[in-house]
């Protein structure tokens, strides 16, 4: 074991470097970029043994990858905002085709107004890709969640891409200490990936034919068995990673201080981290309130939330915005929570658009449901300025 | 939990002096360490407003730093433009590149001022990027003298780990020479 200081970039891009990808399609994006040439050092310098492509756009980049990925090789590539939805059409193409890819996305606004900073809707734009999707809190989370991610993506119960994300600059760009694991470790828990299937001329099969209305539906029935699978896999996979390398994040949630809770908040990336300094003061306040850290969203955890939610107040904080709907916690949890004994959903949005979330705001967001100020049906937009109308 | 905001403008240092600031707590023995910038779209030349964390235990804050404890001006003309005081509690530290006496400045009554002449200790030194003098590792010099979290032993390996050879060890005599020189108000 070696301590890296690094930026969560590099990083990141240390965990994949280890994972022994054998292809990865690049495209510059920032905050992003700093994998890909963490990558591209890698290669250049004999650290990592990959095909290392650089095309001419994202869309580019996913066509690569599920190309590479059909052959049956070890797939990497990393994104952000912009970039991740250009790649929109080939995301379905990777799911539908059962495709272990695995990409970090670096959580950035999509423009215009043209910006840097966290908001998660670009990740939340692609829900119905059939992509898992992870969001992590720290540099080491995410290190250990590539590992993981792989291990997941690979599994023959799965066979599902996933897509790790995490915020612009709280994580992309900071420097902050994470345990580096052995080579020899990380290869005994991650081994070589043996595809289920691949495209392979000594035994021919078909590749994105047409496929009639016969057979879609059980096509798309199978992919939602993996999501299931996932579901039960991500903790089991969790404790293993664990039991060889020391580190549990959680399973699908990670929960903090929910033991005695009357009030939970739902959080996530960043802010589930910065919502546990919250935790802490409120408690230390009188008030009996925990965090529920959602670590994945697709699978989206229901049953978890339906044992956290029992007779519970939840205070979701989504850094997302569907317009004319709402954040991604706040309706996925409500219709999951749905005829839970006692359970009240309410909901925030706050930090929409990259805007810092502090634990002061965390903590003036869940008094106001405390003290009964705010409306389980109504999604409050926190800290928001005098607009012009339209 | 000691909290360090560092004001600078694209190319001076302000984000490779908190990574070297979060570094030598490290190697202080200090596990909960964070450094992070904050800038716009825009690049050299443009403010850049850079952050540390410095704890025992693990950081879980990710937010910016609202409310430092020391605050470190690389840019004097930055006190025409940006309130480097925001957010710094009454008899909180600033730490300023500038000739002046710490006694000079609109704020000294408030705060505890320390000034060192990091452009010049800079330019004596050859610590010239781009024929811009870096501002960094002596300001740093400075900022370990006004905390027990870091050590000045600790920042000079860090600044060597940083850079190799001459390099590295002018930009460690520049720190150690801020660190003997600096001037405080109280």
């Amino acid at each position: 074991m070696t301590l890296m200081f690094d930026v969560g970039n590099k990083v990141a891009a240390k965990a994949v470097q280890m994972c022994k990808p054998e292809v990865i399609a690049a495209y510059p994006i920032t905050p992003q970029t700093v994998i890909v040439e963490e990558l591209a050092r890698f290669v250049e310098n004999g650290e990592l043994d990959a095909e290392y492509l650089c095309v001419e756009s994202e869309h580019s980049v996913m066509a690569a990858t599920c190309a590479a990925a059909s052959m049956g090789v070890r797939t990497f590539t990393a994104t952000s905002s912009q970039g991740l939805a250009f790649m929109h059409e080939m995301l379905h193409w990777a799911g539908l085709s059962r495709l272990p890819i695995v990409m970090i996305n670096v959580n950035r606004t999509l423009g215009p107004g043209w910006s840097l900073w966290p908001d998660e809707t670009d990740s939340m734009a692609q829900r119905d890709t059939g992509w898992i999707q992870f969001f992590v809190s720290s540099a080491q989370e995410a290190f250990d969640t590539v590992i993981l991610a792989f291990r997941l993506a690979e599994h023959h119960e799965v066979q599902l891409p996933v897509l790790i994300s995490y915020s612009a600059f709280t994580i992309s760009h900071t420097m902050m200490p994470v345990e580096i694991p052995e080579q020899d470790d990380v290869d005994a828990f991650l081994p070589p990936f043996k595809p289920y299937w691949r495209l392979d001329w000594r035994n021919p099969v078909t590749f994105g034919n047409v496929l009639s209305d016969e057979y879609h539906m059980e096509k798309r029935y199978t992919m939602h068995l993996g999501m299931e699978a996932a579901k039960r896999l991500i903790p089991d996979l969790g404790r293993e990673y664990e039991q060889r390398f020391g580190r549990y994040h959680g399973g699908l949630i990670e929960e903090y201080r929910t033991d005695d809770a009357d009030y939970v908040l739902l959080a996530m990336a960043s802010v589930g981290s910065e919502a546990k300094v919250a935790v802490d003061n409120l408690r230390e306040q009188g008030h009996r309130v925990g965090l529920a850290r959602l670590r994945v969203v697709r699978p989206y955890p229901d049953e978890d939330l339906r044992r956290i939610g029992r007779k519970r107040k939840l205070i979701a904080l989504d850094r997302n915005i569907s317009v004319g709907s709402g954040g991604w916690m706040y309706h996925e949890t409500r219709s999951a929570v749905m005829g839970v004994e006692g359970c009240d959903v309410y909901g925030y949005l706050c930090g929409v658009g990259g805007r810092d979330v502090t634990y002061e705001d965390i903590e003036q967001m869940a008094l106001k449901v405390f003290t009964g100020d705010a409306r389980p049906d109504v999604v409050e937009w926190w800290d928001l300025k005098q607009t012009g109308g339209n | 939990m000691l909290e360090v905001r560092i004001h600078g403008r694209g190319g001076q240092g302000a984000v490779t002096a908190a990574n070297l600031l979060a570094a030598a707590a490290l190697r202080d023995g200090k596990s909960g360490v964070q450094a992070f910038p904050h800038f716009g779209g825009e690049r050299r030349g443009a403010p850049v407003t850079s952050f540390v964390r410095i704890s025992a235990d693990d950081v879980r804050l990710r937010s910016r730093v609202y409310h430092p404890d020391i605050v470190v001006v690389l840019d004097r003309q930055t006190l025409e433009s940006i309130d480097v005081t925001a957010g710094l509690a009454e008899g909180g530290t600033i730490v300023l590149n500038s000739r002046k006496q710490p006694t000079e400045f609109e704020f000294s009554d408030r705060y505890r001022v320390a000034v060192v002449d990091a452009a010049g200790i800079s330019i004596a030194h050859k610590l010239l990027v781009s024929g811009i003098p870096a501002l960094n590792t002596p300001m740093l010099g400075a900022v370990v003298r006004l905390t027990e979290e870091v050590s000045l032993d600790a920042l000079l390996a860090a600044i060597r780990g940083q850079w190799k050879g001459s390099a590295g060890e002018a930009n460690a005599e520049a720190a150690r020479e801020a660190y003997d020189r600096l001037e405080v108000n109280r």
